[in-house]
């Protein structure tokens, strides 16, 4: 198992619910019976359930050999690539909805990837761990070490993430690439829904953050 | 016993070819003869073929299995000639991954081949006497357009899937750029969209083995009484190192000696990888015809699908009315395979990607090279599973209840 997929099956057994909490949210923004690429998808959780339970055309792609295995040997289409140097074969407007769940911080060039999602997507979907969540602040503020937390669970030479951000960057981000923002979720410990994505307040409560882009 | 000398075993081998073969054969092209990429007309002609489990009601669930280079259309029987099982038995069969009790399977013998198809060893009806070198040149196209014709004749108008590595895999491409409309779904193995120089390179050596055999007398070796068996045993010796991998060679054999203890300091197969690679040879003369080798490694060389269809660019090979193909793919490459490297097999799947097509991809990690989609690889038998049972559903296709 590599470390996301690791990572994302801690997540799903946190979250008690068979589908991780953002994956949920990501879910509900989705229309039925639209295209879907999802970016990392790693054991086709949220392929799955797309595609049953909305009627998508989801496709994936995968990293992980493993990942790759497993969504395909369950009749899931996903092809094994690197979402930095795969996606940019896929023509503009290819899909309704290009998702990316918690991977943007492990990614070399995070502004690129963002780039060619809301250009193959007609819309993209991300979702981010808040590196301004309290705990982490606090963490940082009283130990004076890399914070480690559950959804963040890796020592700072061991973790995959190598660009994190908060909400506020993410935010920051998308407006100087002139990509809108149309939805935001902010995510708190308990998976509710607590503020908009401007607020210092999310900022500061939210763990993470989920978000529905377009392309101005 | 020491190692056999494959010039003497090699010429006591004559075409055992049993007086009635098992399986089917038609003659097509009757009406009208079929047009060649070369431009020549062939027809009628014969296709020999076999069939697996049932076509259901509304013929929707035929999967076309496309052989390899020196395969043949016995994907379950025992080989008439060899006696070893079918070259596909692993992977089709009843309850297997391409399940017979599910799926009307269908392999034809490739034109140009030796098992029954029309080919250089069969009588050119012009002349009463075997074509030899009067074959005309044949592609990979042409094998399919003679696969179409066979399979309009079993009355099948969409195959449920058509699936093959290798050679077999160029002919999964070809099917589903040339007749989209006549495939639901691809799954092109360890496969390639043009024949790299490499592996042009490596039928050449094999094509020049056996041509320079005095054997070959031209072409003309049925009509002399003579066989190539030297330069057919060479051309297999070669090619068989492309479709292994150095671990699994290594593994299999190292720099073990053959039933010896020293080297000789000769040319005796001191080595067991000699020996192995002779014994290889030899069986290989007894059940394929050296002109027939010939053809079909030029078809290979032939095969280039962005050329042909694509204006150069592979993508617009899979581009139907302006839009991306409707046939749903799966490729699989093996991480050790030299001759259809992943790179091969990746650079299809971009293709794909660029015409939005729905694409399933895996490179399953094995030791064992080129060859691996023959061989016992679980992962790989759970992909082409996962991926028919969920083209299965997408089709309608219902499981048959099992009593």
């Amino acid at each position: 198992m590599s470390p996301l997929d690791e990572n994302q099956a801690a997540a799903r057994a946190a979250s008690g619910n068979g589908i991780r909490t953002d994956l949920k949210l990501i879910a509900e923004m989705v229309e039925p019976g639209s295209r879907v690429l999802d970016v990392g998808c790693g054991d086709g959780a949220l392929l799955a359930f797309l595609s049953r339970q909305k009627g998508v055309d989801a496709r994936g792609i995968e990293l992980s050999m493993d990942g790759v295995h497993q969504c395909v040997a369950q009749g899931l289409s996903v092809i094994q690539g690197d979402a930095e140097t795969d996606l940019k074969d896929y023509p503009p407007g290819a899909f309704d909805y290009v998702i990316l769940s918690q991977t943007l911080q492990a990614m070399r060039e995070p502004r690129t990837v963002l780039e060619t999602m809301t250009r193959i997507g007609r819309r993209a979907i991300v979702s981010v761990p808040n590196f301004g969540y309290w705990r982490i602040r606090v963490q940082l503020l009283l130990t004076g070490r890399m914070p480690v937390t559950e959804k963040l669970g890796y020592q700072w030479w061991e973790t995959p993430n190598i660009h994190f951000c908060t909400i506020k960057d993410f935010v920051v981000l998308a407006e100087e690439m002139g990509i809108r923002i149309e939805r935001c979720m902010i995510v708190n410990r308990a998976g509710r829904i607590t503020g908009h994505a401007h607020s210092g307040l999310a900022n500061l409560l939210g763990e993470q953050g989920v978000f529905l882009l377009r392309r101005d | 016993m020491s190692a056999p000398n494959p010039a003497a075993a090699v010429s006591a081998a004559v075409p055992a070819e049993p007086a009635t073969m098992p399986g089917h054969r038609v003659t097509l092209g009757v009406d009208r003869p079929m047009r060649l990429d070369s431009g020549a007309e062939l027809g009628p002609f014969e296709v020999a073929y076999q069939t697996y489990g049932a076509l259901n009601a509304d013929r929707s669930n035929a999967v076309l299995i496309c052989h390899a280079l020196t395969g043949d259309h016995y994907v379950l029987d025992q080989h008439p000639v060899t006696g070893k099982p079918g070259w596909w038995e692993m992977l089709v069969g009843p309850g297997k991954p391409v399940d017979t009790d599910r799926y009307f399977v269908i392999c034809s013998n490739v034109i140009g081949g030796c098992m029954g198809s029309t080919g250089p060893k069969e009588t050119d009806p012009a002349t009463g006497k075997p074509y030899g070198l009067g074959f005309p040149v044949i592609t990979i196209g042409d094998m399919v357009r003679a696969q179409k014709l066979l399979v309009e004749h079993l009355g099948i108008d969409q195959l449920f899937c058509v699936i093959g590595g290798s050679m077999g895999g160029m002919q999964v491409l070809q099917w589903a750029v040339a007749y989209p409309e006549s495939v639901f779904a691809a799954v092109p193995i360890a496969t390639a969209a043009r024949h790299s120089a490499q592996n042009i390179a490596f039928h050449e050596v094999g094509r020049q083995a056996i041509m320079a055999d005095p054997d070959w007398a031209g072409g003309n070796y049925l009509l002399e009484g003579t066989r190539p068996h030297r330069g057919l045993a060479v051309a297999r010796m070669a090619a068989h190192i492309t479709y292994l991998s150095e671990p699994a060679l290594h593994r299999k054999f190292g720099r073990n000696l053959q039933n010896r203890q020293t080297v000789t300091y000769g040319f005796d197969a001191d080595f067991q990888v000699e020996s192995y690679l002779r014994h290889q040879g030899i069986t290989f003369v007894e059940r394929f015809d050296a002109n027939s080798y010939l053809y079909i490694t030029r078809a290979m060389d032939y095969f280039d699908l962005a050329a042909d269809y694509g204006g150069g660019t592979l993508s617009n090979a899979f581009r139907k009315d302006g839009k991306g193909t409707p046939v749903r793919f799966c490729l699989a490459s093996f991480s050790s395979d030299w001759l259809f490297p992943t790179s091969e097999s990746r650079a299809i799947v971009h293709a794909l990607n660029a015409v939005a097509a729905n694409v399933s991809f895996v490179e399953i990690r094995t030791d064992k090279g080129h060859d691996s989609f023959l061989l016992d690889e679980p992962e790989f038998h759970q992909v082409v599973r996962g991926f028919l049972d969920g083209c299965a559903e997408h089709r309608g296709l219902t499981r048959p209840s099992r009593p």
